[in-house]
């Protein structure tokens, strides 16, 4: 598995611990974390799969463009793979710059890309037992 | 479709399918064989000829050796090109 891909719960505590250092003022935490709507029914868990080999490069990718934009910020990234259920969380994102709004803006860049290009798709797993597919965003990359 | 480039033999590519495709398709990967100088919407347009493929839509995004390719980008030998159904991560 790559480093940003796990398929076990996300330690958010590890990746605060990833990203701190003496310099940073503001740290930000984004979790993505499987929810249930009206609209979506009754969801147990979302079941994510990834092209993994691919999604290593992209992720490595997206980083080095933030890293690239936000130099003194650190970046910390996990997104889960397999079941995830209700109320956990399928990204973790963590962010730590000397100031918060550079932090801010390169979790926000860091989300919008992962969500835009990451080899990753999702399955809602509902609990009468049924699945379907959730439509993605064509665009890639 | 692009002509064979001249003293090129056919090149024999991986194609790897996910999520939705490989659901239609009834399976993860196979071979396929294309002219010499073939892209990767050679590939695409021979892909479409199997009856699963019917599902697929009009461009869909497409990876040559792990990276988003345009359909204009050249195939080698031994190059794995991938169907990307409409991305959901995040």
């Amino acid at each position: 598995m790559s480093p940003w891909l796990t398929d076990r719960p996300i330690d958010v505590g590890q990746l605060l611990a990833e990203v701190a250092s003496a310099g940073a003022g503001g740290t930000v935490a984004f979790l993505g974390t499987v929810r249930r709507s009206a609209e979506d029914g009754d969801i147990a868990a979302i079941e994510y799969s990834a092209y993994e080999e691919m999604a290593e490069g992209e992720f490595d990718r997206i980083v080095a463009e933030a890293t690239a934009r936000w130099p003194l910020a650190r970046i910390a990234l996990r997104h889960r793979v397999g079941l995830v259920p209700l109320g956990e969380a399928s990204v973790a994102i963590v962010t730590a710059a000397p100031h918060r709004a550079d932090a801010y803006a390169a979790s926000r860049f860091l989300i919008e890309e992962t969500k835009r290009r990451a080899p990753i798709w999702k399955k809602e797993r509902f609990v009468s037992g049924q699945a379907r597919w959730v439509e993605g965003q064509p665009g890639g990359g | 479709m692009s002509a064979p480039k001249p003293g090129s033999g056919p090149i024999r590519v991986t194609v790897r399918l996910f999520a939705s495709y490989a659901e239609a398709a009834g399976l993860e990967a196979f071979d396929l064989s294309l002219a010499g100088g073939a892209t990767a919407a050679d590939a695409l347009a021979e892909v479409r000829r199997r009856p699963w493929a019917a599902r697929l839509p009009p461009s869909p995004a497409v990876a040559v050796n792990r990276r988003y390719a345009g359909g204009d980008v050249a195939l080698e030998d031994g190059d794995e090109v991938a169907i990307i159904p409409p991305v959901a991560g995040g």
